[in-house]
Protein backbone atom coordinates (compact mmCIF):
# COMPACT_ATOMS: atom_id res chain seq x y z
CA UNK A 1 0.00 0.00 0.00
CA UNK A 2 2.65 2.43 1.10
CA UNK A 3 4.96 1.35 -1.69
CA UNK A 4 2.16 2.06 -4.17
CA UNK A 5 1.69 5.47 -2.69
CA UNK A 6 5.35 6.22 -2.50
CA UNK A 7 7.65 4.59 -4.99
CA UNK A 8 11.42 4.79 -4.69
CA UNK A 9 11.75 7.13 -7.62
CA UNK A 10 9.28 9.58 -6.12
CA UNK A 11 11.25 9.59 -2.90
CA UNK A 12 14.54 10.08 -4.75
CA UNK A 13 13.12 13.02 -6.70
CA UNK A 14 11.80 14.58 -3.51
CA UNK A 15 15.19 14.25 -1.85
CA UNK A 16 16.97 15.69 -4.90
CA UNK A 17 14.75 18.76 -4.80
CA UNK A 18 15.18 18.86 -1.03
CA UNK A 19 18.96 19.13 -1.32
CA UNK A 20 18.89 21.64 -4.19
CA UNK A 21 16.34 23.96 -2.56
CA UNK A 22 18.06 23.58 0.82
CA UNK A 23 20.58 26.17 -0.36
CA UNK A 24 17.84 28.82 -0.32
CA UNK A 25 16.92 27.77 3.21
CA UNK A 26 20.61 28.08 4.17
CA UNK A 27 20.61 31.58 2.65
CA UNK A 28 17.66 32.48 4.86
CA UNK A 29 19.46 30.91 7.83
CA UNK A 30 22.10 33.60 7.35
CA UNK A 31 19.80 36.55 6.63
CA UNK A 32 16.76 35.67 8.74
CA UNK A 33 18.16 33.67 11.67
CA UNK A 34 21.68 35.05 12.05
CA UNK A 35 21.40 38.63 10.79
CA UNK A 36 17.78 39.00 11.93
CA UNK A 37 16.86 40.63 8.61
CA UNK A 38 13.73 39.71 6.65
CA UNK A 39 15.31 39.69 3.19
CA UNK A 40 12.47 39.47 0.68
CA UNK A 41 14.70 39.68 -2.40
CA UNK A 42 14.95 35.86 -2.32
CA UNK A 43 12.41 35.21 -5.11
CA UNK A 44 14.08 37.55 -7.58
CA UNK A 45 17.57 36.48 -6.56
CA UNK A 46 16.66 32.83 -7.10
CA UNK A 47 15.35 33.53 -10.59
CA UNK A 48 18.44 35.64 -11.30
CA UNK A 49 20.68 32.71 -10.43
CA UNK A 50 18.51 30.45 -12.53
CA UNK A 51 18.55 32.82 -15.52
CA UNK A 52 22.30 33.44 -15.39
CA UNK A 53 22.93 29.74 -14.83
CA UNK A 54 20.71 28.75 -17.75
CA UNK A 55 22.27 31.26 -20.16
CA UNK A 56 25.87 30.31 -19.32
CA UNK A 57 25.06 26.58 -19.30
CA UNK A 58 23.37 26.84 -22.69
CA UNK A 59 26.58 28.45 -23.94
CA UNK A 60 28.29 25.18 -23.03
CA UNK A 61 29.86 25.98 -19.65
CA UNK A 62 27.98 24.03 -16.97
CA UNK A 63 30.56 24.61 -14.20
CA UNK A 64 31.18 28.24 -15.01
CA UNK A 65 27.38 28.64 -14.94
CA UNK A 66 27.31 27.85 -11.21
CA UNK A 67 30.00 30.39 -10.39
CA UNK A 68 28.35 32.97 -12.62
CA UNK A 69 25.04 32.39 -10.83
CA UNK A 70 26.75 32.84 -7.46
CA UNK A 71 28.45 36.03 -8.62
CA UNK A 72 25.08 37.37 -9.76
CA UNK A 73 23.66 36.48 -6.34
CA UNK A 74 26.47 38.38 -4.62
CA UNK A 75 25.58 41.47 -6.69
CA UNK A 76 21.92 41.14 -5.76
CA UNK A 77 22.78 40.75 -2.07
CA UNK A 78 25.15 43.68 -2.25
CA UNK A 79 22.47 45.99 -3.65
CA UNK A 80 19.96 44.91 -0.98
CA UNK A 81 22.59 45.60 1.68
CA UNK A 82 23.59 48.90 0.07
CA UNK A 83 19.99 50.15 0.22
CA UNK A 84 19.79 49.24 3.92
CA UNK A 85 23.17 50.32 5.19
CA UNK A 86 24.03 53.32 3.01
CA UNK A 87 20.68 54.74 1.93
CA UNK A 88 18.66 54.05 5.09
CA UNK A 89 15.96 51.96 3.40
CA UNK A 90 14.19 49.64 5.85
CA UNK A 91 15.33 46.06 5.42
CA UNK A 92 11.96 44.64 4.34
CA UNK A 93 11.48 47.46 1.83
CA UNK A 94 15.01 47.04 0.49
CA UNK A 95 14.27 43.39 -0.25
CA UNK A 96 10.97 44.19 -1.95
CA UNK A 97 12.54 46.94 -4.06
CA UNK A 98 15.38 44.68 -5.21
CA UNK A 99 12.95 41.85 -5.85
CA UNK A 100 10.80 44.09 -8.06
CA UNK A 101 13.78 45.47 -9.95
CA UNK A 102 15.21 42.01 -10.51
CA UNK A 103 12.14 40.97 -12.51
CA UNK A 104 13.21 43.29 -15.31
CA UNK A 105 16.88 42.36 -14.92
CA UNK A 106 16.02 38.66 -15.12
CA UNK A 107 13.97 39.27 -18.24
CA UNK A 108 16.93 41.02 -19.81
CA UNK A 109 19.37 38.30 -18.73
CA UNK A 110 17.21 35.74 -20.48
CA UNK A 111 17.46 37.73 -23.70
CA UNK A 112 14.11 39.53 -23.37
CA UNK A 113 12.32 36.24 -23.16
CA UNK A 114 10.37 34.71 -20.31
CA UNK A 115 11.79 31.22 -20.85
CA UNK A 116 15.23 29.78 -21.60
CA UNK A 117 16.01 26.14 -22.40
CA UNK A 118 19.26 24.30 -21.70
CA UNK A 119 18.30 21.29 -23.85
CA UNK A 120 21.01 19.76 -25.95
CA UNK A 121 23.81 21.08 -23.75
CA UNK A 122 25.87 19.31 -21.15
CA UNK A 123 24.81 19.98 -17.57
CA UNK A 124 26.65 19.00 -14.41
CA UNK A 125 23.99 16.32 -14.03
CA UNK A 126 24.51 14.87 -17.51
CA UNK A 127 28.27 14.90 -16.86
CA UNK A 128 27.78 13.08 -13.54
CA UNK A 129 25.56 10.52 -15.23
CA UNK A 130 28.44 9.35 -17.42
CA UNK A 131 30.63 8.38 -14.46
CA UNK A 132 29.22 4.89 -13.97
CA UNK A 133 26.80 2.50 -15.65
CA UNK A 134 25.68 0.71 -12.50
CA UNK A 135 21.95 0.42 -12.01
CA UNK A 136 21.82 1.95 -8.54
CA UNK A 137 23.97 4.83 -9.74
CA UNK A 138 21.61 5.50 -12.65
CA UNK A 139 18.82 5.95 -10.13
CA UNK A 140 20.71 8.08 -7.64
CA UNK A 141 23.40 10.08 -9.45
CA UNK A 142 21.42 13.32 -9.30
CA UNK A 143 20.72 12.80 -5.63
CA UNK A 144 24.41 12.12 -4.90
CA UNK A 145 25.50 15.23 -6.77
CA UNK A 146 22.90 17.44 -5.11
CA UNK A 147 23.74 16.06 -1.67
CA UNK A 148 27.48 16.53 -2.16
CA UNK A 149 27.11 20.15 -3.27
CA UNK A 150 24.71 21.08 -0.46
CA UNK A 151 26.67 19.34 2.29
CA UNK A 152 29.85 20.90 0.96
CA UNK A 153 28.17 24.30 1.34
CA UNK A 154 27.25 23.43 4.94
CA UNK A 155 30.88 22.60 5.69
CA UNK A 156 32.07 25.82 4.06
CA UNK A 157 29.49 27.81 6.04
CA UNK A 158 30.62 26.10 9.24
CA UNK A 159 34.18 27.15 8.52
CA UNK A 160 33.22 30.67 7.46
CA UNK A 161 30.88 31.42 10.35
CA UNK A 162 33.57 30.50 12.86
CA UNK A 163 36.17 32.85 11.44
CA UNK A 164 36.60 36.33 12.87
CA UNK A 165 34.41 37.77 10.12
CA UNK A 166 31.81 35.04 10.58
CA UNK A 167 31.62 35.65 14.33
CA UNK A 168 31.14 39.35 13.65
CA UNK A 169 28.29 38.59 11.25
CA UNK A 170 26.60 36.33 13.79
CA UNK A 171 26.95 38.92 16.53
CA UNK A 172 25.46 41.66 14.33
CA UNK A 173 22.06 39.98 14.31
CA UNK A 174 22.36 38.92 17.94
CA UNK A 175 23.27 42.23 19.57
CA UNK A 176 24.11 45.23 17.46
CA UNK A 177 25.05 47.35 20.49
CA UNK A 178 27.72 44.89 21.43
CA UNK A 179 29.03 44.70 17.88
CA UNK A 180 29.60 48.44 17.65
CA UNK A 181 31.29 48.38 21.05
CA UNK A 182 33.64 45.68 19.70
CA UNK A 183 34.94 47.93 16.92
CA UNK A 184 33.02 46.04 14.22
CA UNK A 185 31.21 47.99 11.54
CA UNK A 186 27.66 46.58 11.35
CA UNK A 187 27.16 48.01 7.85
CA UNK A 188 30.08 45.92 6.67
CA UNK A 189 28.98 42.70 8.35
CA UNK A 190 25.40 43.09 7.06
CA UNK A 191 26.76 43.62 3.54
CA UNK A 192 28.99 40.55 3.65
CA UNK A 193 26.21 38.47 5.20
CA UNK A 194 23.68 39.41 2.55
CA UNK A 195 26.21 38.81 -0.24
CA UNK A 196 26.86 35.28 1.06
CA UNK A 197 23.14 34.73 1.47
CA UNK A 198 22.47 35.99 -2.07
CA UNK A 199 25.16 33.76 -3.55
CA UNK A 200 23.58 30.67 -1.95
CA UNK A 201 20.11 31.58 -3.20
CA UNK A 202 21.40 32.17 -6.72
CA UNK A 203 23.46 28.97 -6.64
CA UNK A 204 20.28 27.07 -5.87
CA UNK A 205 18.62 28.77 -8.87
CA UNK A 206 21.63 27.98 -11.07
CA UNK A 207 21.55 24.32 -10.07
CA UNK A 208 17.80 24.10 -10.68
CA UNK A 209 18.29 25.58 -14.15
CA UNK A 210 20.54 22.64 -15.02
CA UNK A 211 18.45 20.12 -13.11
CA UNK A 212 15.29 20.84 -15.05
CA UNK A 213 17.11 22.17 -18.13
CA UNK A 214 15.09 25.34 -18.31
CA UNK A 215 14.42 28.63 -16.63
CA UNK A 216 11.16 30.51 -16.38
CA UNK A 217 10.73 34.13 -15.33
CA UNK A 218 8.22 33.12 -12.65
CA UNK A 219 10.29 30.24 -11.35
CA UNK A 220 11.26 32.06 -8.17
CA UNK A 221 7.78 33.13 -7.11
CA UNK A 222 7.00 31.93 -3.60
CA UNK A 223 10.52 30.60 -3.09
CA UNK A 224 10.95 32.67 0.08
CA UNK A 225 7.93 31.00 1.69
CA UNK A 226 9.13 27.50 0.79
CA UNK A 227 12.61 28.26 2.11
CA UNK A 228 11.13 29.69 5.30
CA UNK A 229 9.08 26.54 5.74
CA UNK A 230 12.22 24.42 5.40
CA UNK A 231 14.13 26.70 7.76
CA UNK A 232 11.39 26.59 10.38
CA UNK A 233 11.08 22.80 10.19
CA UNK A 234 14.87 22.51 10.43
CA UNK A 235 15.10 24.86 13.41
CA UNK A 236 12.33 23.01 15.20
CA UNK A 237 14.20 19.74 14.69
CA UNK A 238 17.66 21.03 15.61
CA UNK A 239 17.59 23.80 18.18
CA UNK A 240 21.15 23.82 19.44
CA UNK A 241 24.62 22.83 18.41
CA UNK A 242 27.45 24.04 16.24
CA UNK A 243 26.91 25.86 12.97
CA UNK A 244 27.47 22.61 11.08
CA UNK A 245 24.83 20.77 13.08
CA UNK A 246 22.36 23.60 12.67
CA UNK A 247 22.93 24.00 8.93
CA UNK A 248 22.51 20.24 8.49
CA UNK A 249 19.28 20.63 10.46
CA UNK A 250 18.14 23.23 7.93
CA UNK A 251 18.96 20.80 5.09
CA UNK A 252 16.99 18.13 6.91
CA UNK A 253 14.08 20.56 7.15
CA UNK A 254 14.22 21.12 3.40
CA UNK A 255 14.29 17.36 2.74
CA UNK A 256 11.33 16.83 5.04
CA UNK A 257 9.40 19.63 3.40
CA UNK A 258 9.90 18.06 -0.04
CA UNK A 259 8.80 14.66 1.23
CA UNK A 260 5.66 16.24 2.71
CA UNK A 261 4.95 17.92 -0.62
CA UNK A 262 5.56 14.64 -2.49
CA UNK A 263 3.04 12.91 -0.23
CA UNK A 264 0.57 15.73 -0.80
CA UNK A 265 0.98 15.34 -4.57
CA UNK A 266 0.35 11.61 -4.24
CA UNK A 267 -3.08 12.45 -2.92
CA UNK A 268 -3.73 13.90 -6.37
CA UNK A 269 -3.49 17.49 -5.31
CA UNK A 270 -3.17 19.67 -8.40
CA UNK A 271 0.23 21.32 -8.85
CA UNK A 272 -1.32 24.75 -8.28
CA UNK A 273 -2.17 23.69 -4.73
CA UNK A 274 1.54 23.53 -3.88
CA UNK A 275 1.87 27.18 -2.89
CA UNK A 276 -1.10 26.97 -0.55
CA UNK A 277 0.35 23.77 0.91
CA UNK A 278 3.67 25.46 1.60
CA UNK A 279 1.92 28.48 3.12
CA UNK A 280 0.05 26.15 5.47
CA UNK A 281 3.22 24.23 6.35
CA UNK A 282 5.03 27.47 7.21
CA UNK A 283 2.14 28.57 9.40
CA UNK A 284 2.07 25.26 11.24
CA UNK A 285 5.84 25.19 11.72
CA UNK A 286 5.92 28.72 13.13
CA UNK A 287 2.70 28.59 15.14
CA UNK A 288 3.17 25.13 16.67
CA UNK A 289 5.39 26.16 19.64
CA UNK A 290 3.12 29.12 20.46
CA UNK A 291 -0.08 27.10 20.23
CA UNK A 292 1.45 24.39 22.38
CA UNK A 293 2.26 26.93 25.06
CA UNK A 294 -1.30 28.28 25.01
CA UNK A 295 -2.66 24.76 25.25
CA UNK A 296 -0.51 24.11 28.31
CA UNK A 297 -1.85 27.28 29.88
CA UNK A 298 -5.49 26.32 29.27
CA UNK A 299 -4.87 22.78 30.53
CA UNK A 300 -3.31 24.05 33.75
CA UNK A 301 -6.04 26.61 34.26
CA UNK A 302 -8.73 23.98 33.78
CA UNK A 303 -6.94 21.62 36.15
CA UNK A 304 -6.65 24.40 38.73
CA UNK A 305 -10.32 25.37 38.55
CA UNK A 306 -11.33 21.70 38.67
CA UNK A 307 -9.22 21.37 41.83
CA UNK A 308 -11.02 24.35 43.38
CA UNK A 309 -14.43 22.89 42.52
CA UNK A 310 -13.49 19.67 44.26
CA UNK A 311 -12.47 21.63 47.39
CA UNK A 312 -15.85 23.34 47.55
CA UNK A 313 -17.70 20.07 47.31
CA UNK A 314 -15.62 18.67 50.13
CA UNK B 1 43.19 61.84 28.36
CA UNK B 2 39.67 63.01 27.55
CA UNK B 3 39.11 66.64 26.63
CA UNK B 4 35.62 67.87 25.84
CA UNK B 5 35.35 71.45 24.62
CA UNK B 6 31.95 73.13 24.71
CA UNK B 7 29.80 70.41 23.19
CA UNK B 8 26.08 70.92 22.60
CA UNK B 9 23.41 68.60 21.32
CA UNK B 10 19.77 69.30 20.57
CA UNK B 11 17.49 66.42 19.65
CA UNK B 12 14.58 66.93 17.23
CA UNK B 13 15.40 70.61 16.59
CA UNK B 14 12.52 72.73 15.33
CA UNK B 15 9.80 70.34 16.51
CA UNK B 16 7.60 70.23 19.58
CA UNK B 17 9.86 67.48 20.90
CA UNK B 18 12.93 69.69 20.75
CA UNK B 19 15.22 68.86 23.65
CA UNK B 20 18.58 70.33 24.39
CA UNK B 21 20.40 67.43 26.02
CA UNK B 22 23.89 68.93 26.25
CA UNK B 23 24.57 72.65 26.64
CA UNK B 24 28.06 73.98 26.03
CA UNK B 25 29.56 71.24 28.17
CA UNK B 26 33.29 71.10 28.78
CA UNK B 27 35.21 68.48 30.70
CA UNK B 28 38.85 67.63 31.05
CA UNK B 29 39.87 64.24 32.45
CA UNK B 30 43.53 63.59 33.21
CA UNK B 31 45.07 60.21 32.62
CA UNK B 32 44.06 57.85 35.43
CA UNK B 33 41.21 60.08 36.59
CA UNK B 34 38.20 58.21 37.95
CA UNK B 35 35.21 60.55 38.04
CA UNK B 36 31.72 59.71 39.25
CA UNK B 37 28.72 61.55 37.81
CA UNK B 38 25.45 62.21 39.61
CA UNK B 39 22.42 64.13 38.44
CA UNK B 40 18.66 64.21 38.03
CA UNK B 41 16.74 62.13 35.55
CA UNK B 42 17.30 63.61 32.11
CA UNK B 43 20.29 65.68 33.19
CA UNK B 44 22.23 64.43 30.19
CA UNK B 45 24.49 61.82 31.81
CA UNK B 46 23.84 59.06 29.29
CA UNK B 47 23.74 61.58 26.45
CA UNK B 48 27.24 62.69 27.44
CA UNK B 49 28.40 59.07 27.22
CA UNK B 50 26.74 58.62 23.84
CA UNK B 51 28.46 61.78 22.60
CA UNK B 52 31.81 60.31 23.65
CA UNK B 53 31.16 56.90 22.07
CA UNK B 54 29.84 58.47 18.87
CA UNK B 55 26.26 57.19 18.93
CA UNK B 56 25.53 60.66 17.49
CA UNK B 57 27.65 63.57 16.29
CA UNK B 58 27.52 66.67 18.52
CA UNK B 59 26.08 69.91 17.07
CA UNK B 60 28.89 72.06 18.41
CA UNK B 61 32.20 71.67 20.18
CA UNK B 62 35.00 69.17 19.98
CA UNK B 63 35.98 65.93 21.68
CA UNK B 64 39.59 64.82 22.06
CA UNK B 65 40.69 61.41 23.28
CA UNK B 66 44.37 60.99 24.07
CA UNK B 67 45.15 64.05 21.96
CA UNK B 68 43.23 62.81 18.94
CA UNK B 69 40.25 64.80 17.68
CA UNK B 70 37.46 62.22 17.58
CA UNK B 71 34.56 64.65 17.07
CA UNK B 72 33.70 63.20 13.67
CA UNK B 73 35.21 59.74 14.05
CA UNK B 74 32.72 56.97 13.39
CA UNK B 75 31.32 54.98 16.29
CA UNK B 76 32.82 51.57 15.53
CA UNK B 77 36.26 53.13 15.03
CA UNK B 78 36.07 54.99 18.33
CA UNK B 79 35.09 51.84 20.16
CA UNK B 80 38.61 50.47 19.67
CA UNK B 81 39.68 52.83 22.48
CA UNK B 82 36.48 53.07 24.51
CA UNK B 83 34.91 50.58 26.90
CA UNK B 84 31.21 51.16 27.54
CA UNK B 85 28.99 49.36 30.04
CA UNK B 86 25.25 49.93 30.19
CA UNK B 87 22.76 49.58 33.01
CA UNK B 88 21.05 46.74 31.14
CA UNK B 89 23.26 43.66 31.52
CA UNK B 90 21.79 42.23 28.31
CA UNK B 91 23.21 44.99 26.15
CA UNK B 92 26.87 44.09 26.31
CA UNK B 93 26.87 40.48 25.11
CA UNK B 94 25.45 38.39 22.27
CA UNK B 95 23.06 35.87 23.87
CA UNK B 96 23.12 33.15 21.21
CA UNK B 97 26.88 32.99 21.01
CA UNK B 98 29.14 31.20 23.44
CA UNK B 99 31.18 32.91 26.15
CA UNK B 100 34.32 32.15 24.20
CA UNK B 101 32.94 33.66 20.98
CA UNK B 102 31.80 36.78 22.80
CA UNK B 103 35.24 37.25 24.28
CA UNK B 104 36.85 36.67 20.90
CA UNK B 105 34.78 39.52 19.47
CA UNK B 106 35.80 41.84 22.29
CA UNK B 107 39.41 40.78 21.80
CA UNK B 108 39.23 41.92 18.16
CA UNK B 109 40.04 45.38 19.46
CA UNK B 110 43.51 44.16 20.37
CA UNK B 111 44.34 43.66 16.73
CA UNK B 112 42.81 46.79 15.26
CA UNK B 113 42.77 46.60 11.50
CA UNK B 114 45.62 44.13 11.31
CA UNK B 115 43.68 41.01 12.19
CA UNK B 116 42.92 38.75 9.24
CA UNK B 117 39.21 38.33 8.60
CA UNK B 118 39.41 34.58 8.16
CA UNK B 119 41.46 33.79 11.25
CA UNK B 120 39.97 31.68 14.01
CA UNK B 121 40.14 31.70 17.79
CA UNK B 122 43.61 30.41 18.66
CA UNK B 123 44.66 28.16 21.53
CA UNK B 124 46.56 31.00 23.20
CA UNK B 125 43.48 33.18 23.05
CA UNK B 126 41.36 30.46 24.62
CA UNK B 127 43.90 30.18 27.42
CA UNK B 128 43.86 33.94 27.93
CA UNK B 129 40.05 33.99 28.03
CA UNK B 130 40.05 31.15 30.55
CA UNK B 131 42.51 33.00 32.81
CA UNK B 132 40.46 36.17 32.60
CA UNK B 133 37.22 34.33 33.39
CA UNK B 134 38.69 32.53 36.37
CA UNK B 135 39.31 35.83 38.15
CA UNK B 136 35.54 36.41 38.18
CA UNK B 137 35.29 33.39 40.47
CA UNK B 138 31.92 32.49 38.97
CA UNK B 139 32.87 29.17 37.43
CA UNK B 140 32.47 30.61 33.94
CA UNK B 141 35.88 29.30 32.85
CA UNK B 142 34.36 25.81 32.73
CA UNK B 143 31.37 26.94 30.67
CA UNK B 144 33.16 28.66 27.81
CA UNK B 145 31.16 26.80 25.16
CA UNK B 146 27.80 27.70 26.73
CA UNK B 147 25.66 30.38 25.11
CA UNK B 148 25.77 33.63 27.07
CA UNK B 149 21.96 33.73 27.13
CA UNK B 150 22.06 31.01 29.81
CA UNK B 151 23.98 33.22 32.26
CA UNK B 152 22.38 35.37 34.96
CA UNK B 153 22.30 39.16 34.67
CA UNK B 154 25.16 39.52 37.13
CA UNK B 155 27.31 37.00 35.33
CA UNK B 156 26.62 38.72 32.02
CA UNK B 157 27.54 42.12 33.43
CA UNK B 158 30.75 40.75 34.93
CA UNK B 159 31.56 39.19 31.56
CA UNK B 160 30.81 42.49 29.81
CA UNK B 161 33.20 44.24 32.19
CA UNK B 162 35.92 41.72 31.36
CA UNK B 163 35.25 42.15 27.66
CA UNK B 164 35.34 45.95 27.88
CA UNK B 165 38.68 45.92 29.68
CA UNK B 166 40.38 42.85 28.19
CA UNK B 167 42.14 45.20 25.83
CA UNK B 168 42.87 48.17 28.10
CA UNK B 169 40.65 51.01 26.83
CA UNK B 170 41.78 54.64 26.87
CA UNK B 171 38.58 55.45 28.68
CA UNK B 172 35.99 53.30 30.42
CA UNK B 173 32.40 54.56 30.55
CA UNK B 174 30.20 52.97 33.21
CA UNK B 175 26.54 53.91 32.91
CA UNK B 176 24.99 52.74 36.21
CA UNK B 177 26.35 49.33 35.36
CA UNK B 178 25.45 47.79 38.72
CA UNK B 179 22.01 49.36 39.10
CA UNK B 180 20.04 46.44 37.66
CA UNK B 181 21.81 43.78 39.72
CA UNK B 182 20.91 42.34 43.11
CA UNK B 183 22.89 43.90 46.01
CA UNK B 184 25.35 41.03 46.46
CA UNK B 185 26.13 40.74 42.75
CA UNK B 186 26.28 44.52 42.39
CA UNK B 187 28.86 44.59 45.17
CA UNK B 188 30.91 41.92 43.45
CA UNK B 189 30.84 43.61 40.05
CA UNK B 190 31.71 46.92 41.65
CA UNK B 191 34.63 45.37 43.53
CA UNK B 192 35.88 43.88 40.28
CA UNK B 193 35.50 47.24 38.55
CA UNK B 194 37.60 48.95 41.23
CA UNK B 195 40.26 46.25 40.99
CA UNK B 196 40.59 46.37 37.22
CA UNK B 197 40.50 50.16 36.99
CA UNK B 198 43.16 50.46 39.70
CA UNK B 199 45.36 47.70 38.31
CA UNK B 200 45.47 49.08 34.80
CA UNK B 201 45.13 52.76 35.75
CA UNK B 202 42.18 53.17 33.37
CA UNK B 203 40.68 56.62 32.99
CA UNK B 204 37.09 56.15 33.99
CA UNK B 205 33.74 57.95 34.03
CA UNK B 206 30.96 56.39 36.08
CA UNK B 207 27.33 57.39 36.34
CA UNK B 208 25.81 56.38 39.65
CA UNK B 209 22.66 57.11 41.60
CA UNK B 210 24.25 56.07 44.84
CA UNK B 211 25.50 59.22 46.58
CA UNK B 212 27.86 57.31 48.86
CA UNK B 213 29.43 55.66 45.84
CA UNK B 214 29.65 59.03 44.13
CA UNK B 215 31.84 60.34 46.93
CA UNK B 216 33.80 57.20 47.82
CA UNK B 217 34.76 55.89 44.42
CA UNK B 218 37.43 57.51 42.32
CA UNK B 219 39.03 60.91 42.77
CA UNK B 220 36.46 63.30 41.30
CA UNK B 221 32.72 63.87 41.55
CA UNK B 222 30.77 65.65 38.84
CA UNK B 223 27.19 66.79 39.12
CA UNK B 224 25.09 67.36 36.04
CA UNK B 225 21.88 69.26 35.42
CA UNK B 226 20.10 70.27 32.22
CA UNK B 227 22.96 69.21 30.00
CA UNK B 228 25.68 71.00 31.94
CA UNK B 229 28.21 70.10 34.61
CA UNK B 230 27.21 72.25 37.57
CA UNK B 231 29.65 70.90 40.10
CA UNK B 232 33.14 69.45 39.83
CA UNK B 233 34.69 68.47 43.13
CA UNK B 234 38.02 66.80 43.74
CA UNK B 235 40.93 66.69 46.14
CA UNK B 236 40.61 67.78 49.73
CA UNK B 237 37.25 69.45 49.27
CA UNK B 238 35.82 66.11 48.17
CA UNK B 239 37.28 64.20 51.08
CA UNK B 240 35.37 66.24 53.62
CA UNK B 241 32.11 66.24 51.70
CA UNK B 242 29.14 64.29 53.04
CA UNK B 243 26.11 63.08 51.14
CA UNK B 244 24.01 65.79 52.76
CA UNK B 245 26.50 68.45 51.68
CA UNK B 246 26.28 67.14 48.16
CA UNK B 247 22.48 67.28 48.14
CA UNK B 248 22.61 70.77 49.60
CA UNK B 249 25.06 71.88 46.94
CA UNK B 250 22.72 70.59 44.30
CA UNK B 251 19.80 72.55 45.72
CA UNK B 252 21.89 75.71 45.79
CA UNK B 253 22.96 75.37 42.16
CA UNK B 254 19.68 74.27 40.66
CA UNK B 255 17.23 75.94 42.99
CA UNK B 256 15.36 72.73 43.65
CA UNK B 257 15.92 69.33 45.20
CA UNK B 258 17.55 66.49 43.34
CA UNK B 259 14.78 64.98 41.23
CA UNK B 260 15.79 61.36 41.14
CA UNK B 261 13.72 58.93 43.13
CA UNK B 262 16.44 56.32 43.11
CA UNK B 263 18.91 58.75 44.62
CA UNK B 264 16.48 59.55 47.40
CA UNK B 265 15.90 55.87 48.05
CA UNK B 266 19.55 55.01 48.13
CA UNK B 267 20.45 57.95 50.32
Amino acid sequence: MLSNLFSASVLVTALELGFLYALVALALYISFTLLNIADLSTDGCFTLGCAVGAIVASAGHPFLALFAAMAAGVCSGFITAFLQTRLGVQSILAGIIVNTGLYTINFMVMGNSSKVNVFGNETIFSLAKGVSEAGWYRLTYKLILAAVITILMCVILHWFLNTTLGLSIRATGDNEHMVRASSINPSFTITVGLCVSGSLTALSGGLLAQYQKSCDINFGTGQVTIALASLMIGETLVRRGSVLVRTLGVVLGSLLYRVIVAVALRFHLPAEALKLTSAIIVTIAIAAPYVKERMDFYRRRRAASAGKGADKNA
Amino acid sequence: MLKIEGISKTFHPGTVNEKTALKDLSLHLKEGDFATIVGSNGAGKSTLFNAITGAFIVDEGQIFLDGEDITFKREHLRSVDIGHLFQDPLMGTAPHMSIEENMALAYLRAHGKKRAMFSRITKEEKKLFREQLSRLDMGLEDRMKNPVGLLSGGQRQALTLLMATMVTPKILLLDEHTAALDPATAEKVLELTKQIVKERKITCLMVTHNMHQALELGNRTLMMDSGRIILDISGEEREHLTVDDLLMQFKEHVGEGLDNDRILLSK
